[in-house]
């Protein structure tokens, strides 16, 4: 219990909020990249052109297959080495994300839009709405209705594989209270249990909201 | 008396194989006709080449005189009602908004004036206290009434009614068919596939019999039903009844 303190020791417990923030930065930031690119993405998806097609299939086998992190050190150590091209660990890791979260968001958009039954777009027509008029009135408002709970599940998986960025130099939540833990190794010997506990409850305040958020919108929807 | 629907052989084949092979009909104002026939011999391509949902080979269709085109298709569209077999309301939104996005937004007619009517309207088929109700809420039944009702408010010229009792459950068959039948007593249009003989009995002044995409057999209900003259439409309606296996 005497190990508590080290939380609150110095500015600790700023360094640790500050952590947090990087994460949620570059959450928010890949996050919005991987929604507005995956929308994009998503009606790509849904044509037939057997090219694009490939090509789309290809890009989300390998965001599904390959782990985060080894296209986290293939883009941050990777292209320093073949294109003498130093990233910052924030820019590889937007990268990285983006490119992960815009393919599954991308999926996740064209099962939304296929998922809505062929009547639905015929009953719209026979009842003379216009092209325009049946996406804006029929089709997307569905859409919308299937994507943004899955799409919110989807961006607290992204803010929590954010952690492995500091792998790659990136002093995120998770770093700030491993370095705290660090300093604090003679001092505090417990301290671990007390500061990865909190990274865990902001971890948790910072994804809870969401996910309710998105069970409601569900049972709303549903 | 006018006609409001003219087809001139119609022509239309899927990947090469023809579904219809020359169809040529008309439907006077007023005039209920019913197409009856085996599964798979067109009558769905039929009525969805009438408001543009299928592209037809060849042939003519006009409405009021009008040749229907690429170009005025939506507008075709706006004067001919058309019900599916699957229930298809618009499931995000509730019984009002079904009824009054038609209007409002095709016709651009006021939203008040639409919703009162659309009150009015279903408590004409019993559905007063469901106004507010999601389709999901709602029997197969009275989704099927519903839609029924929005294909009325679009205060369309005619009526194109595919099947729209085939999934439901029996007993809820009646309800909806008893509003198909107040909409003939009230001289709607109508151009009717059903597989229900008894009703397309009482409801038609015409019953066409399609095979293989041509009408092979049309005549008044009385003397389809009954005194069928060809083979294949005898064969057909043979299909509907049943003989007692019991020995008296
Ligand atoms: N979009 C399509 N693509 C290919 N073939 C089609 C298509 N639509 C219909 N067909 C074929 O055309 C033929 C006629 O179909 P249609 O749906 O008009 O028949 P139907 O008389 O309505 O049958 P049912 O009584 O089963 O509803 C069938 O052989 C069907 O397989
Ligand atoms: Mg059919």
């Amino acid at each position: 219990m005497r190990d508590l303190a080290v939380l609150f020791k110095g500015n600790n417990l700023q360094r640790l909020l500050g952590g947090l923030g990087v994460t949620l930065e570059l959450s928010l930031v890949s996050v919005a990249l991987s929604v507005a690119l995956g929308l994009l993405a998503g009606v790509l998806m849904t044509l037939k052109n057997p090219v694009i097609r490939a090509a789309m299939r290809l890009w989300l086998e390998t965001v599904r297959i390959v782990p985060q992190l080894v296209l986290l050190f293939l883009v941050y150590f990777g292209m320093a080495k073949a294109f003498n091209l130093q990233l910052s660990g924030e820019a590889a890791a937007v990268i990285v994300f983006t490119f992960w979260g815009a393919g599954e968001m991308g999926d996740l958009v064209r099962g939304a839009i296929t998922s809505i039954p062929v009547h639905q777009r015929e009953s719209s027509a026979a009842l003379g709405l216009t092209r325009g008029q049946t996406w804006r009135y029929v089709l997307l408002p569905q859409a919308a209705r299937r994507l943004i709970p899955q799409a919110i599940n989807l961006a607290t998986r992204m803010i929590k594989t954010t952690s492995l960025v500091m792998l790659i130099g990136v002093v995120e939540v998770l770093k700030v209270g491993s370095q705290i833990i660090d300093a604090a190794r003679y001092d505090a010997p417990q301290g671990a249990v007390w500061v990865y506990g909190a990274v865990f409850f902001l971890y948790f305040f910072a994804c809870w909201p969401i996910s309710l958020a998105a069970g409601w919108l569900e049972k709303r929807w549903a | 008396m006018e006609n409001v629907l003219e087809i001139r052989n119609l022509k239309k084949s899927f990947d090469g194989n023809g579904v219809l092979d020359g169809i040529s009909l008309s439907v006077r104002e007023g005039e209920v006709i019913v197409v009856v026939g085996p599964s798979g011999c067109g009558k769905s391509t039929l009525l969805r080449c009438v408001n543009g949902l299928e592209q037809p080979d060849g042939g003519e269709i006009l409405l009021d005189g009008k040749p229907i085109s690429a170009g005025n298709l939506v507008e075709v569209r706006r004067q001919i009602g058309m019900v599916f077999q699957s229930y298809d309301l618009f499931p995000h939104m509730d019984v009002l908004e079904n009824l009054s996005l038609g209007p409002v937004k095709a016709l651009k007619r006021p939203k008040a004036q639409v919703e009162e009517e659309a009150r009015q309207a279903l408590r004409r088929v019993g559905l007063e206290d469901k106004l507010h109700a999601l389709p999901r809420q709602l029997s197969g039944g009275q989704k099927q009434r519903v839609a029924l009702v929005r294909a009325m408010m679009m205060h369309p010229r005619m009526l194109l009614l595919d099947e729209i009792t085939a999934a439901l459950d029996p007993e809820m068959v009646r309800e909806v068919l008893n509003v198909v039948l107040d909409l003939a007593r009230d001289g709607m249009t109508m151009l009717i596939v059903t597989h229900e003989m008894r009703f397309a009995e009482a409801v038609a002044d015409r019953v066409l019999f399609l095979e293989n995409g041509n009408i092979v057999e049309e005549g008044k209900p009385a003397d389809f039903f009954h005194h069928p003259t060809t083979e294949r439409a005898r064969q057909f309606l043979d299909t509907f009844e049943f003989t007692s296996v019991k020995k008296p």
